[in-house]
């Protein structure tokens, strides 16, 4: 078996497929990322991913053009962000239960929307998703689609806004000392909404990659927990976008390696210890990094302008 | 914009709160049954007649309700204590399993013990199973600062999983021709019916009856006041004297026992054995019942009869109406989040300036 997993490794396909598995995860990662830094927790991930899956093969079945569909799915993460930072920063609800429901409320909606329009489809509808860029001479990345291409760009972006621009520093700031922020004139409730709103489109897009590029149907329980991946990510990362690539890229990396493992494992271990090494491996790397965990100082904190 | 404490709580306003949260919450899926072109006033109507309009509804929302009260007190007890327990779902699993792992023992020596000493065992090992999953995360959230929230999480998807591999190896029902499903329970153990000629069982006594003893215990014992204590303020409370790492400890395996017992209920009452589909989401459905009841463990009841009594009418509906039964967690995402805003606004004023 040495040599087979050896063999692998040495297999354009497989991180390929790391990289494909790993890229839903890079854009929920930096959307958690992005609202925690300016902190707010933000639980509606596993829902707002559901819409933004819907939004975006909606659209494209609709007739719209692939662009359009992740347009619209960073829209709905968009509307549904907006709700969880009005929530959550406006009235200074509980940022765990807003979460919550609003993963309930956009998973919900989301399935309604589709049954309504979609009532008896025994096989679900399908679209011609993104093609991969063949066209790119470089081996893994040829074999993406450019919502790959996007994900990866959009994490030095994300790192370069957060820590060289005056916005990145503003959001920064209200995740770590909103009192401070408040006390330099900035608006504690625009920045902390914003936040949410921006990070929840990206959440939205990163949906939209099962449904226009992973496959070609809205399926339910498509996101099968992957947002909440994504927060286990972003702790991992220590809240830095480059180590969320990798946090993501590592977990897709053991998740294609446990499908591999099962095919390759002939039937003598049960095929879900396999499964569970990837949601077991995310808990053990939690608890190897939380002794040192840098969490913003002010995240899970309502911010009540005048209150202490 | 900013919020501004009310002077003066009126109590009219907390005790309206909740019906404006539900009309709101009716105006707002009315919109959406509109929208799927239905009639709006024979779609609740029929929803309030297949939940709460006959005999046969109202036990079937009992029904429903029994596994409900149990998560939506496990989720109230953890969430007073701020301790952030998603697991509900895993741990109702680890019940439900642990309870046909003991119950279910058709050779051995514990096999041949009488009901009334199995019964009881059977209970125990589910609260266990599910408390042990709940305690685990809270040590490494006390101890090593890992947050529970996304550990719960995690450990939905490996205990389900854990159910499968049982249910395919160890656990399988041998006479199940492959369909995974466990073992069945002996017959002796399971619960009664409480009505007859329905499915409503026994266990809706032992859920009710767990939340009124939560009630007395969270409002009467020294252990409710440092639960409510570590939850409002942990720093004060240590400071105060309350042993806080403890009072989580306790919570957990409190909490994580009564989505266990949910577990061990469903198959000693409905199912009879473990099967992947057994929970439709009770673990994630209490946390919304509990945030309904303000965290109030009576109110949890109230909550559980109103949501079991909304999915069972919303499937009853949709046979007739071309309804999707998702309205019913439509209806409940917006009672939830208005019940929040609502009960809010009871004792905060929006400022303006």
């Amino acid at each position: 078996m040495g040599a087979e997993v050896a063999g692998m490794f040495a297999n354009v396909d497989f991180w390929a497929a790391v990289l494909r598995t790993g890229t839903p995860l890079v854009f929920g990662t930096l959307g958690v990322l992005l609202c925690e830094r300016a902190g707010v927790l933000n639980l509606g991930i596993e829902g707002i991913m559901v819409a933004g899956a819907l939004a975006g093969w909606l659209t494209v079945y609709a007739g719209g053009s692939l662009w359009a569909g992740v347009a619209a799915a960073a829209c709905a993460g968009l509307a549904f962000g907006l709700l969880h930072g009005l929530l959550t920063v406006g009235l200074a609800l509980s940022q765990h239960v807003a979460g919550l429901g609003i993963t309930l409320l956009a998973t919900s909606l989301s399935y309604y929307a589709y049954r309504v329009g979609f009532p008896t489809s025994t096989r679900p509808p399908t679209i011609v998703p993104f093609a991969e860029m063949t066209w790119l001479p470089v081996p893994v990345l040829s074999a993406q689609t450019p919502l790959t291409l996007l994900a990866l760009v959009l994490v030095p972006l994300l790192a370069l806004v957060l820590a060289r621009t005056p916005l990145g520093l503003a959001w920064r700031m209200v995740g770590e000392n909103p009192a401070a922020a408040e006390g330099q004139g900035l608006s504690v409730l625009r920045l902390r909404i914003g936040a949410v709103a921006t990070g929840s489109a990206l959440m939205g897009v990163g949906g939209a990659f099962l449904t226009l590029s992973a496959f070609n149907a809205f399926y339910f329980n498509m996101v099968n927990g992957r947002g909440w991946i994504c927060i286990a990510l972003v702790v991992f990362a220590g809240w830095k976008p480059g180590r969320a690539l990798a946090g993501a890229l590592l977990f897709a990396f053991f998740d294609a390696l446990q499908l591999r493992l099962s095919q390759a494992g002939g039937g003598v271990v049960p095929y879900q210890v396999y499964l569970m090494l990837p949601y077991l491996l995310s808990i053990l790397a939690l608890v190897a990094v939380a002794r040192h965990a840098m969490a913003p100082q002010a995240l899970m904190r309502p911010w009540r302008r005048g209150e202490r | 914009m900013r919020l501004e404490a009310r002077g003066r709580v009126a109590p009219g306003a907390l005790i309206g709160a909740p019906f404006v949260a539900i009309a709101f919450t009716l105006l707002v899926t009315a919109a959406l049954v509109a929208w799927a072109g239905a009639p709006v006033g024979r779609t609740y109507a029929l929803i309030f007649a297949g939940g709460f309009g006959s005999r046969f509804a109202w036990s079937e929302t009992l029904t429903r309700a029994t596994p409900l009260i149990l998560t939506g007190l496990a989720a109230a007890v953890a969430f007073r204590a701020r301790l952030w327990n998603i697991g509900a779902e895993g741990q109702l699993y680890a019940g439900a399993l642990a309870a046909v792992a003991v119950g279910g023992l058709r050779e051995g020596t514990a096999a041949a013990w009488p009901a009334a000493v199995l019964f009881p065992a059977m209970l125990v090992a589910a609260m266990a199973a599910g408390a042990l999953l709940l305690v685990v995360p809270t040590l490494m959230r006390t101890h090593l600062r890992v947050d529970e929230v996304v550990t719960t999480l995690l450990l939905n998807f490996v205990v389900l999983l854990f159910v499968s591999m049982m249910l395919d190896g160890p656990m399988k029902d041998p006479a199940a021709l492959g369909w995974p499903q466990s073992v069945a329970l002996r017959d002796d153990l399971a619960l009664g019916k409480l009505i007859d000629r329905t499915r409503v069982h026994t266990g809706l006594v032992y859920a009710t009856g767990a939340a009124f003893l939560l009630a007395f215990v969270m409002r009467s014992t020294t252990f409710g006041f440092e639960v409510r204590a570590a939850g409002a303020n942990p720093r004060a409370a240590a400071f105060a004297g309350v042993p806080v790492d403890r009072t989580l400890f306790l919570v957990a395996a409190l909490s994580g026992g009564l989505a266990g017992l949910a577990g061990a209920i469903e198959v000693a009452g409905r199912t009879g054995y473990v099967t992947l589909d057994m929970s439709p989401g009770y673990g994630y459905t209490g946390i919304a019942i509990a945030m309904l009841a303000g965290l109030h463990p009576v109110g949890v009841v109230a909550a559980a009869l109103f949501v079991a009594g909304v999915l069972v009418g919303a499937d009853s509906m949709s046979r007739d109406l071309a309804v999707p039964t998702y309205i019913a967690d439509v209806i409940v995402a917006v009672a939830l989040l208005s019940m929040l805003v609502a009960t809010l606004f009871a004792r905060y004023r929006l400022r303006l300036r």
